[in-house]
């Protein structure tokens, strides 16, 4: 027997590590994302001014508007960061190379994944830290914020893998779009409950049905309020919110893996 | 135990989806073939032929529609199978924000190998394929041939057992191919076994052991060089400088300013015509022993199929 037969690839997890290091290394080296970064900062900053023109409300506005630009700002990157950087790999072909070594599909889609979140977990300890600091300087409480921003965290987790699932079959343009809508209709499940009570038995009340329960209840992982007016939250809620929200990412990363592996690479 | 065949594809036939998805374009159909452990084996054809369909299936990144590929007896979905071979795409493009130190120590943690062993096996392989120079460097600052040069560091990174090579001389400068072909001689040495493909005919003459023709998908020459080719020259060319004596005037192939190129069909009428010039004021500025060359034999393939 040969020496070569002992050979063995990395360990499955060390595979996974090196593509989402990677994949982190092309975000941190790239100009788009400090583009957003720095739109969100001054945003955050500009919270300041507009409190200023109510009486009375300025935390509540900063909180307000502060949160809002974490989560729209942080989709901003979910979209164009997780398309591009799965795109990217595809289209300039520098998967050939990847995938030849012993790295199994899934692992491609897992590190990707895990990159494409320790980016989102950057952007939003950087927005969040900016926030929190402005509260901090203005003598308003923080309470609420951290739980708030985890949430953000978790939603934008979720429209993540939905950016990966749909760049795993559509070109980028259709995925980007496509993640977009999820993250809109994701928001607005709870108007399909009303639809459907305006609408007569039929077509109409089971597309209703079908797209309150397929589409992810964005508004569940949605804490914003209750941070900003300091209303408490249920017993358990969120941890259910947040089993809720990794168990359907993990579910629609399925998918993508399933995708990839049945692809042809051309 | 017997050594199996380190690549064996047995029917493969592969299509695509035709312009606007209309029909289908077969690219590859019904490929056989078996290349053994050291061999040297070129994969020749015209632009088009299916030779990257051939080899994207090969190492998996194309679902064949029927047949098989095995390497190492595994298929190429197989990761023990893949951490055994290398591979160089066509045209190849890495990471741009990286260093070409930063990308192979990339490809080195997907190898399982250590930090230690990285360094080593990077530094090494950088010095090998001749890259010491441009280590700094972002890779969007690569020229076209230090690309081709890192294609080829990740391709034996690992040290595999089997080397596969999409047209690795494609683009390359005469300093670049020669460099490429005694590399892939050095790896035969070291008891690889390298596939690799080529519409370029002179780049395999001069290393294949062996070597398959493709032409519209299909298989049409398979075989030992040596017997493929004729080795006896089947005719010679004698460029001659000035009046070409008779009766050789009348076999005048070309003429180009005062040089002439006159044809003769074998050895003793080349001596006598050059014994006649001799004589006369011309006087002869080469002789061209002309062998049937693996190109004539890929132009009549080619010429067969149309
Ligand atoms: N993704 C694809 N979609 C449609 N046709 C393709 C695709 N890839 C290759 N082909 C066709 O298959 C044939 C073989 O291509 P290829 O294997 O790249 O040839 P070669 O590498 O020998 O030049 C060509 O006619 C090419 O146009
Ligand atoms: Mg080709």
């Amino acid at each position: 027997m040969n020496a070569e037969n002992n050979r063995r690839p990395a360990h499955f997890g060390a595979a996974v590590a090196a593509i989402g290091l990677n994949t982190f290394r092309e975000a941190v080296r790239d100009r788009v994302m400090y583009l957003i970064l720095v739109f969100a900062l001054i945003l955050i900053l500009v919270s300041r001014l507009l409190s200023m023109l109510t009486v009375g409300e300025e935390g509540r506005i900063i909180k307000d508007v502060g949160l809002s630009a974490i989560s729209i700002f942080g989709v901003l990157t979910a979209v164009f960061v997780g398309v591009s950087l799965v795109f990217k790999e595809i289209e300039k072909r520098t998967i050939y190379t990847l995938l030849a070594n012993p790295v199994q599909r899934w692992q491609f889609v897992a590190g990707k994944y895990a990159g494409l979140l320790l980016v989102l977990v950057m952007n939003v300890l950087v927005m969040t830290g900016m926030l929190l600091l402005i509260l901090v300087v203005r003598g308003e409480s923080m309470t609420g914020i951290p739980v708030a921003a985890l949430m953000i965290f978790v939603e934008l987790a979720l429209v993540t893998a939905f950016a990966l699932l749909f760049s795993s079959f559509a070109n980028p343009i259709l995925a980007a779009v496509g993640t977009a809508a999820v993250y809109v209709t994701g928001h607005l499940t709870w108007s399909f409950e009303l639809l459907k009570a305006r609408l007569p038995e039929g077509v109409g009340r089971t597309l209703c049905d079908v797209l309150y329960w397929a589409l992810p209840n964005l508004g569940y992982l949605n804490v914003k309020s209750q941070a900003v007016h300091g209303g408490a939250l249920p017993d358990g809620y969120l941890l259910s919110a947040l089993l809720y929200g990794s168990g359907y990412a993990l579910a629609v990363l399925t998918v993508a893996c399933i995708v990839f592996e049945r692809r042809d690479f051309n | 135990m017997a050594e199996s065949a380190v690549i064996e594809i047995s029917g493969l036939v592969k299509s695509f989806k035709g312009h606007l998805g209309l029909g289908r374009k077969v690219a590859v159909s019904g490929l056989d073939l078996s290349v053994g452990r050291g061999e040297i084996f070129g994969l020749l054809g015209p632009n088009g032929a299916g030779k990257t369909t051939t080899l994207k299936a090969m190492i998996g990144l194309l679902r064949p529609d029927a047949g098989s590929v095995r390497l190492f007896g595994r298929p190429p979905s197989d990761v023990s199978a893949r951490a055994r071979i290398g591979f160089l795409p066509e045209n190849p493009y890495f990471y741009d924000y990286l260093t070409a130190p930063e990308f192979l120590d990339f490809y080195g943690r997907l190898h399982g190998f250590g930090r230690a062993e990285r360094r080593r096996r990077v530094e090494a392989t950088l010095e090998r394929v001749g890259l010491d120079a441009g280590r700094s460097q972002a890779l969007r600052k690569f020229s076209k041939g230090m690309v081709q040069r890192l294609g080829l560091a990740q391709a034996i990174l690992h040290d595999p057992d089997l080397v596969i090579l999409d047209e690795p001389m494609s683009g390359l400068d005469p300093i670049g191919r020669r460099e490429v072909r005694d590399l892939i001689l050095e790896l035969r040495e070291a008891g690889k076994t390298v596939f690799f493909s080529s519409h370029i005919l002179q780049d395999a003459e001069l290393i294949c052991d062996r070597v398959g023709i493709v032409v519209e998908g299909r298989l049409r020459h398979l075989g030992v060089l040596d017997q493929m080719v004729r080795s006896k020259p089947r005719w010679f060319e004698v460029a001659v400088r000035g009046q070409v004596p008779s009766p050789w005037d009348r076999e005048v192939a070309s003429a180009s300013g005062e040089k002439v190129m006159v044809k003769v069909p074998d050895v003793a009428e080349l001596g006598r015509l050059l014994a006649a010039v001799a004589e006369s004021p011309a006087e002869v500025v080469s002789v061209w022993p002309r062998r049937e060359s693996l190109e004539d034999l890929f132009m009549k393939e080619v010429a067969r199929e149309r």
